[in-house]
């Protein structure tokens, strides 16, 4: 391997990671606090889930391209599409996790004087923990594996090396784009799977 | 007839001709019930006559369609709900411990709320224990998981004894537990009630139960009040649902 390979390696890893990193904080930016409003409005999660979940289902490449013309070619537009496709896991994590407290645990919480704040902070998140790590990690992993599209509009990443070693018919290309993110993956899943279990309620 | 707001004697608790109907259905039909400082009212009933309803609408878990109650001679529209309740203890069939927190956490749970100094909690957590009959030491920092059902309820008591409410509310506390750990409690209840002196409002479908706790049984069928009367009257009851629950009582431990 020669060492410009492995110089590029290393650059176009760390831009895939910023990529994920940016679009993980964003997506959790409105997913948690969006779950936290939704498990107090039944009626509101029926849109919002449908909506996600409609947005997870469009195929990424044909979202790229839905959104070329709007926004145009580059980093934000991968960014955009990359958070529609982690807020589901996230918010819908963060849902079941808070909807899942025992009800006879939240109907003693409000019974013994606890404010709905002090139910949501001291109760109900804690108990969630576990899930909502749990959604953060699933958004993780498949955004490092979905981020290397990215490099079909221009976003960068380790998707270039696959671009590049489709187009060129190079297999070490392509091994130098799929093997990083993998190991990407498989980093990101063990290490939050560990602080979930650190973080689960004894 | 006095004037609606000089009761010459205040009740710790006036329920005064509670209706409640959810989606549309009538649960409480005018339930008229007074409860005096250091008694235990039982509300007895079978599943489904509004019992447990008619104990939630006294801390406002369950809103009332008409009528009124008044806790320590204010209107429940008068309180914040959220101060009221930390006057009320309130025990449920499986505690509704905490899981994430310990035992001793859980029993200060309302002295904290009420923002008290964390000495002053650290000692009246101590003294919880001992009246709940738990030796600190080795239950402190113990999780709900780790308890067994009667000791779950007993700490479920001691957190709603934290900050010595006035008035106590059971939710059929120890239906789930078996009868020997359910004895247990329930003798330790009555013990209870001579050392704190404690009002409280039990809901139970056990008319033994009712029978032992009950300074008086309230009798619910079908979201109305049957009967209200102390154990003796009630043994000697002639209403509907009074004998069927008395009825009860006979056959059991008849030998075939």
């Amino acid at each position: 391997m020669n060492p410009d390979l492995g110089a590029e390696i290393v650059s176009l890893s760390l831009q895939h990671l910023r990529l994920v990193g940016i679009t993980i904080a964003i997506a959790a930016a409105l997913a948690l606090p969006g779950a936290v409003l939704l498990a107090r409005r039944p009626g509101g999660r029926r849109w919002v889930l449908g909506f996600t979940n409609i947005a997870q289902t469009v195929p990424s490449l044909a979202l790229f391209g839905f959104l070329l013309p709007f926004i145009g070619i580059g980093e934000h537009t991968a960014i955009l599409a990359l958070t529609l496709y982690a807020l589901l896991p996230i918010l819908r994590n963060t849902l079941t996790g808070i909807l899942g407290v025992d009800a006879a645990v939240r109907e003693s919480a409000m019974a013994m004087g606890m404010t709905p704040r002090q139910i949501l902070w001291q109760v109900e998140l804690p108990l969630a923990v576990p899930s909502i790590v749990a959604g953060l990690r699933i958004a993780t992993v498949t955004t490092i594996g979905t981020a290397t599209i990215a490099a079909f509009i221009g976003a960068g990443g380790l998707g270039v090396f696959l671009v590049r070693g489709i187009a060129m018919m190079d297999k070490q290309a392509l091994l130098a784009g799929a093997l990083p993110a993998a190991a990407m993956a498989l980093i990101a899943d063990e290490g939050l799977e560990w602080i979930e279990r650190k973080l689960s309620p004894a | 007839m006095y004037h609606e707001n000089c009761s010459p004697v205040s009740s710790i608790l006036e329920i005064r001709d509670v209706c409640c109907a959810l989606g549309g259905r009538p649960i409480l039909r005018h339930i008229n019930l007074t409860v005096e400082e250091g008694e235990t009212v039982v509300l007895l009933g079978r599943s489904g006559s509004g019992k447990t309803t008619l104990l939630k609408t006294v801390n406002g878990l369950v809103p009332v369609s008409s009528g009124e109650i008044r806790f320590e001679g204010r209107a429940a529209g008068q309180w914040d709900a959220v101060a009221m309740r930390r006057r009320m203890g309130y025990v449920i069939q499986d505690a509704g411990l905490f899981p994430h927190w310990t035992v001793e956490a859980n029993i200060g749970l309302v002295p904290r709320l009420e923002k008290w100094e964390p000495a002053r909690v650290a000692a009246r957590v101590e003294a919880l224990f001992e009246t709940v009959g738990l030796p600190p030491a080795e239950f402190r920092h113990r999780y709900p998981r780790q308890l067994s059902g009667g000791q779950r309820q007993r700490v479920g008591i001691a957190r709603a004894l934290g900050a010595d409410p006035p008035l106590l509310l059971f939710d059929e506390p120890f239906a789930s537990l078996d009868p020997i750990t359910r004895y247990e409690l329930q003798r330790q209840f009555l013990d209870l009630r001579h050392t704190v002196r404690k009002t409280a409002l039990f809901v139970t479908h056990d008319v033994r139960e009712a029978l032992l706790l009950g300074s008086r049984i309230a009798l619910l069928d079908d979201g109305a009040l049957e009967l209200v009367a102390t154990p003796g009257e009630f043994l000697a009851a002639k209403t509907p649902q009074a004998r069927a629950f008395l009825a009860t009582l006979e056959d059991s431990g008849r030998p075939n």
